[in-house]
């Protein structure tokens, strides 16, 4: 870990002419995000894109806490309900024009991530998730109660196109509103990869690795870990105030429990461990959301399993996974490994989608109503209470499972043949 | 006064419920430093096996079995799961576990469905065992009081007067050197885990007929019972019975004494405003006690850890 010399919490200014490399993926990305509506032109494509966006603010604010700070929270959604709450609040008084609005919800974000960070960011760890659990059911619960602020069960309700218009563009349109959420994804992403190259960024790193040594240097580790919770709680008041923007509606559900949960999963499923990772977590798992939620009532079970699974084969999370492969990558050997992974990803991918199947068919036979012995499986008709089904999906997802047993050793071997020189040459 | 001997009734065997969640899981929380998220949802496995097994069986079978099912499905979630993941350090344990409530709820969505079960209490216990002003307390409360008590005795007498109690309270705090000296501390580690999940799945099956058996029963009580750890302070036994007691009478008496804010506000001096429903603080007027009750526990929690981390009865911060 390199700390810059110079006195601490002076941001630097990193992004000079001669680290055009550092600034290229902004600019693809930002070439990415002009592109997207002219390529997926449906509304229901740009509203996926919208809530994608959206996510993606909110896992990486999310990341700074636990990534980048050490800070497991159980309890961020609160900061992006209330930065919305307060957004659309604003947005009934018909004075901000809607351009600025998150403005308003990342600054109620951070009023609030200053009071409650004050106190809880003494310790990291069990403490800190403890005292995240606490405050979020404690808003969560009082959301109900305090009608005035937070409309009760119902929500508050907004209207977004009777702001005042900015530049003539009254945003009644989903391209405008995506124009809209996608310039403050890309300001807000571009000020939290910035963040990360700060002083203050840095040392919430060394916090996050030894917090005892980074004391011995002089740094308080609070104050450290305070100024990375704010700020994080500042970000998810911008997510918070867009959701205020593209659902204009805001309810107890947007920062309750089962939301923060989700930010974790999603967070945890890109990876920690990179600034991408948030990134790929949010667009993959909007992706999986709405597609599978579409197609079949048994989607949340497949998102915890697959969560489960990763926690315990891919820590690193996909980016984590991705990030492995960089020795094979510099040695010129993933080659090696092409063959060993096509033939395991025919083997797993037909194992799940058996399983899977097997999964339908028997929540079919359960759920469905007497009398109801069809169902359609990938446009199949399936005679449920046949023999016939069962055996199949079944035996195929367990013959799929045995090879999957027999092909790891290869693969094992193919992975120790391609990182064989990694050892004495490379650098890290 | 009737309401009071009432209210302190119902809240020892709320708490006393709490605290056969919450002895379990301060064991394995001091043990392995993870909060095991999942705990209330092998309680709710517990009730929704003792269900199905009492269908057939009856309801003194599935008391036994129902916990020793969990217990197993416990031991073997440590052994194949979080071992595994222990290597990468507590925060994935953490998630793992998050992870595990999820899907356990799914589970009991996709086999049992989503509305509530019928599950009753057994015959033999439906009376009331006795009357005060008109209340009739049922023997099946009573019997719920009577288990936990058992629970809480059992598990003292092992840890403090038995050789295996003792190993376990060494590997509480010195996992290292326990092994050392020759124990098998990862299997300690399961037993522990096996034993918890047991405790909170025989939890689940006392818990089902009196609290309703149904898919949000884990999510419900899951955050209470870290409340209820992390007040008592981690790994004491006795820490853990009387944060659990407090909590219950917390929201026992919060719930049936409808104290309304309106009466302290006129009574520290304030006039109530006349068009209520355009005032910003119409809330704190309409407030009452019971409406407040459910967030009491989280207060007393952030509370305590703020000024306290290692809770009442604690030895070591968290």
């Amino acid at each position: 870990m390199t700390i810059a010399p110079t006195s601490d919490r002076q941001p630097q200014d990193t992004l000079t002419g001669s680290q055009w490399r550092a600034a290229l993926p902004w600019l693809i990305a930002f070439a990415l995000l002009l592109a997207l509506p002219f390529v997926f032109r449906s509304s229901s494509a740009i509203t996926v894109m919208n809530q994608m966006a959206i996510t993606v603010i909110f896992a990486l604010s999310y990341n700074m806490l636990l990534g980048q700070g050490g800070m497991l929270s159980f309890g961020h959604a609160v900061y992006m309900g209330l930065g919305g709450f307060f957004a659309v609040h604003v947005m009934n008084t018909l004075l901000v024009p809607l351009p600025l609005l998150p403005l308003f919800g990342g600054l109620f974000g951070l009023i609030f991530a200053i009071i409650v960070g004050a106190f809880s960011t003494r310790r990291a760890g069990t403490v800190f998730a403890m005292i995240s659990l606490g405050v979020g059911e404690l808003v969560a619960a009082s959301s109900i109660i305090i009608v005035s602020f937070f409309g009760g069960e119902a929500g508050v309700k907004g209207d977004r196109t009777e702001a005042p218009a900015f530049l003539g563009i009254n945003f009644a349109s989903q391209t405008q509103v995506y124009y809209l959420i996608a310039a403050w994804m890309f300001l807000s992403a571009l000020a939290m990869y910035l963040f990360t190259r700060t002083p203050a960024g840095r040392m919430a790193n060394a916090v996050r690795d030894n917090e005892e040594r980074a004391e011995f240097l002089g740094y308080s580790q609070r104050t450290v870990r305070f100024m990375s919770f704010c700020a994080a709680g500042f970000f998810a008041g911008i997510a918070g105030a867009l959701i205020a923007i593209n659902f204009e509606i805001l309810t107890e559900e947007n920062l309750n429990l089962t939301s923060s949960g989700v930010i974790l999963l999603v967070t945890f499923l890109g990876g920690v461990g990179f600034f991408i990772g948030p990134i790929v977590g949010a667009v993959a798992f909007t992706l999986l959301q709405s597609v599978l939620s579409l197609q079949t009532d048994l989607w949340q079970l497949y998102v915890g399993l697959l969560f489960l699974l990763a926690v315990m084969f891919f820590p690193g999370g996909l980016t984590g996974v991705l990030a492995m492969h960089g020795p094979a990558w510099r040695h010129g050997k993933l080659g090696l490994l092409t063959v060993p992974y096509l033939k395991l990803t025919a083997v797993v991918v037909t194992g799940i989608l058996a399983a899977a199947c097997f999964l339908e068919i028997l929540f079919h036979v359960r759920h469905a109503s007497v009398g109801e012995n069809t169902m359609r499986l990938f446009k199949l008709t399936i005679d449920t209470h046949a023999v016939w089904p069962w055996l199949a999906t079944g035996g195929v997802a367990l013959i799929c499972l045995a090879l999957a047993n027999r092909l790891a050793p290869d693969v094992k071997a193919a992975w120790d043949a391609a990182n064989l020189p990694a050892k004495g040459s490379a650098r890290r | 006064m009737e309401l009071i001997a009432i209210t302190l009734f119902d809240g020892l065997v709320m708490g006393l419920l709490l605290f056969m969640l919450s002895s379990g899981l301060t064991l394995i929380f001091s043990m392995m430093g993870v909060l095991n998220f999942a705990h209330a949802s092998f309680y709710m496995l517990g009730a929704y096996f003792g269900f199905q097994i009492s269908q057939s069986i009856g309801f003194w079978p599935a008391l036994v079995i129902a916990p020793i099912i969990v217990g197993i499905a416990g031991a073997l979630v440590e052994r194949y799961g979080l071992r595994r993941v222990h290597k990468y350090g507590h925060v994935p344990e953490l998630i793992f576990t998050f992870g595990l409530a999820l899907v356990i709820e799914e589970f009991v969505n996709f086999v049992w469905g989503r509305d509530q079960k019928p599950f009753q209490e057994p015959d033999s216990l439906h009376f009331a065992l006795f009357h005060l002003h008109g209340y009739a307390f049922p023997a099946y409360k009573v019997f719920m009081i009577f288990v936990a008590v058992g629970i809480f005795l059992v598990l003292l007498t092992i840890l403090t007067r038995t050789r295996i109690g003792l190993v376990i309270q060494a590997a509480l705090s010195h996992p290292e050197t326990v092994q050392n000296l020759g124990h098998n501390v990862p299997l300690v580690f399961m037993g522990v885990f096996g034993v918890g999940t047991a405790l909170a799945g025989l939890a689940g099956v006392i818990a089902g007929p009196a609290l309703g058996t149904f898919p949000g029963m884990a999510f419900l009580l899951g955050s209470i019972v870290f409340v209820t750890i992390v007040v008592g302070g981690l790994g004491s036994l006795w820490g853990a019975l009387i944060a659990s007691l407090l909590i219950g009478w917390l929201q026992t008496f919060a719930a049936s004494y409808n104290l309304r804010f309106a009466d302290i506000l006129t009574a520290l001096g304030f006039t109530r405003p006349l068009r209520i429903a355009d005032s910003v603080f119409r809330d704190l007027w309409t407030l009452t006690l019971p409406q407040i009750g459910p967030i009491l526990p989280y207060f007393v929690m952030v509370l305590v850890l703020a000024i306290r981390p290692q809770g009442l009865f604690g030895k070591r911060e968290l």
